[in-house]
């Protein structure tokens, strides 16, 4: 258990330590949403009914963004190898990593939305569906983009590959997700989505781990 | 392709199957099987194609239109089955770590992609008269779609990856995980009321459409059937021969020595 936090340590160490990565994607974040308001017009009906959805796909691209870093680096200089050897198991330093990137890239996000919610003319109680659902939602996103990160180690043009191999993987998050503030918005139940995103985050975490484990051994090889 | 260099498959009546699981073996039986499943194809698809258009009924609700289904229906059962065969041939290579595993499962990638892009297109072009739209974002149509976009990303990581052992064990992955999608897809009409209607053959009540129709159906997935496997093995016979090409056995083939 302590290689686990060991290593989440670490790598919430390494990204102070190299801070504008990460406040890049958060300023993607806020960009791209902010794009939409201007491009679309300044129709406050119709900004509430696609903020749920732009402020998904926003939090989809960002993390995607950060992706790269999960194993990359650490693929580069040796240090994964390194971790491969080590007694502890991999599963377990693989879910330290994707902790580590849920912290510096779903977290953040999680916190930004009801502000970038508010430029969307969105109700206290929107604001508080689209936090929970990002809550439940952006660590699937961070577990599901783990074995893209994984798979796409030391391959030419990896980064577009992995979201060609990701995104695909993140649309049924998108659609409970951004479904979920819709049908809050218009009055109907919303427990049904929640329970989608709750068994998608315990699936995800109860296999994923081995799945990305499996894939950063097959590149180490 | 009968002066391969392998006495072993020649003379032996009796087929030993983990010896076709050998590239070298496998490559002269898939070239004998190649005729006879085109042949099978063109004597299904003739068939099938007849019962479709000149025997089976006008549909009283849907018209002329409806014969597309003797195309759709079929391409989408192959795309989606042929994604669990890749996936089984992908976990088995990743298992046994077998070469001819992984080189069915990239055989059979574009053929699957091929069948889930035609199982969209067609699906267009039924949407347009029956429900005024070319598409909607109903719940099966998406998840053919994230179908043909799995089917793409794993021919993406494997064309990526140049290491050819990696680029397979990668794509095993890949395909494994995305078999999640399978029954999202093939229930989906189940589990939500959407537009797409449900599915008019099943295997345990009897069907919901006119006898000739169902034959037709069938005969068009036996053709469709066929047209994968002789294209799956003409495939797989060209990746041994990129895969295998320096070794013996293949520098003996009478194709290569020309």
């Amino acid at each position: 258990m302590s290689a686990l936090f060991t290593i989440i340590h670490r790598d919430l160490l390494l990204v102070m330590r190299r801070k504008s990565e990460v406040l890049t994607a958060l300023f993607f974040f806020v960009v791209v949403t902010s794009l939409f308001p201007l491009g679309i017009g300044a129709d406050a009906t119709l900004l509430r009914k696609i903020a749920p959805g732009v402020l998904w796909v926003a939090a989809l691209l960002s993390t995607l963004l950060g992706l790269h870093r999960m194993f990359a680096a650490d693929y580069q200089d040796g240090a994964l190898e390194q971790l491969a050897l080590a007694p502890q198991s991999m599963v377990l330093l693989v879910t330290g990593k994707i902790i580590a990137h849920w912290l510096v890239c779903g977290l953040p996000l999680v916190l930004l939305a009801p502000l970038i919610g508010i430029q969307f003319d969105l109700d206290a109680n929107s604001l508080y569906v689209l936090m929970l659902t990002l809550l439940l939602g952006t660590p699937v996103l961070s577990l599901l983009g783990s074995i893209g990160a994984a798979l796409t180690l030391g391959v030419r043009g990896g980064s577009v590959l992995m979201s060609l191999l990701i995104l695909p993987l993140y649309i049924p998050v998108l659609i409970f997700g951004a479904g979920a503030v819709y049908a809050n918005s218009v009055g109907l139940d919303i427990s049904g989505h929640f329970s989608l995103l709750g068994a998608l985050l315990i699936l995800a975490l109860a296999f994923i781990p081995w799945v990305s484990a499996a894939a950063v051994k097959i590149a180490i090889e | 392709m009968n002066s391969v260099n392998n006495p072993s498959f020649s003379n032996n009546r009796l087929i030993n199957w983990f010896k076709l699981s050998s590239p070298s073996t496998f490559y002269p039986v898939a070239g004998k099987l190649i005729p006879i499943f085109w042949l099978l194809t063109a004597v299904f698809g003739v068939a099938g194609l007849w019962v479709s258009f000149f025997v089976a009924p006008v549909d009283a609700v849907q018209g002329q239109g409806y014969r597309i289904i003797f195309i759709h229906v079929p391409a989408s059962w192959m795309s989606m089955f042929i994604y669990l065969v890749m996936a089984a041939w992908a976990g088995l290579g990743l298992i046994f770590n077998t070469r001819l595993s992984a080189m069915m499962a990239q055989a059979l990638a574009p053929i699957g992609a091929w069948m889930a892009f035609l199982s969209l297109w067609t699906g267009a072009f039924w949407g347009k008269p029956m429900w005024g739209t070319w598409w909607v974002w109903d719940a099966r149509l998406t998840s053919e779609l994230i179908l043909l976009f799995l089917y793409l990303g794993f021919i993406a990581l494997q064309a990526s990856i140049d290491n050819v052992r990696r680029a397979d064990k990668a794509g095993a992955i890949l395909a494994l995980v995305g078999v999640v999608n399978i029954p999202i897809i093939y229930f989906s009409v189940k589990w939500w009321n959407t537009l797409h209607q449900g599915a008019s053959v099943s295997l345990t009540k009897s069907p919901a459409m006119a006898q000739t129709m169902l034959w037709g159906m069938l005969l068009m997935a036996l053709c469709f059937w066929m047209y994968s496997i002789a294209v799956g093995l003409m495939r797989v016979r060209a990746i041994i021969l990129e895969r295998e090409a320096h070794t013996d056995w293949v520098r003996q083939l009478d194709e290569v020595k020309n």
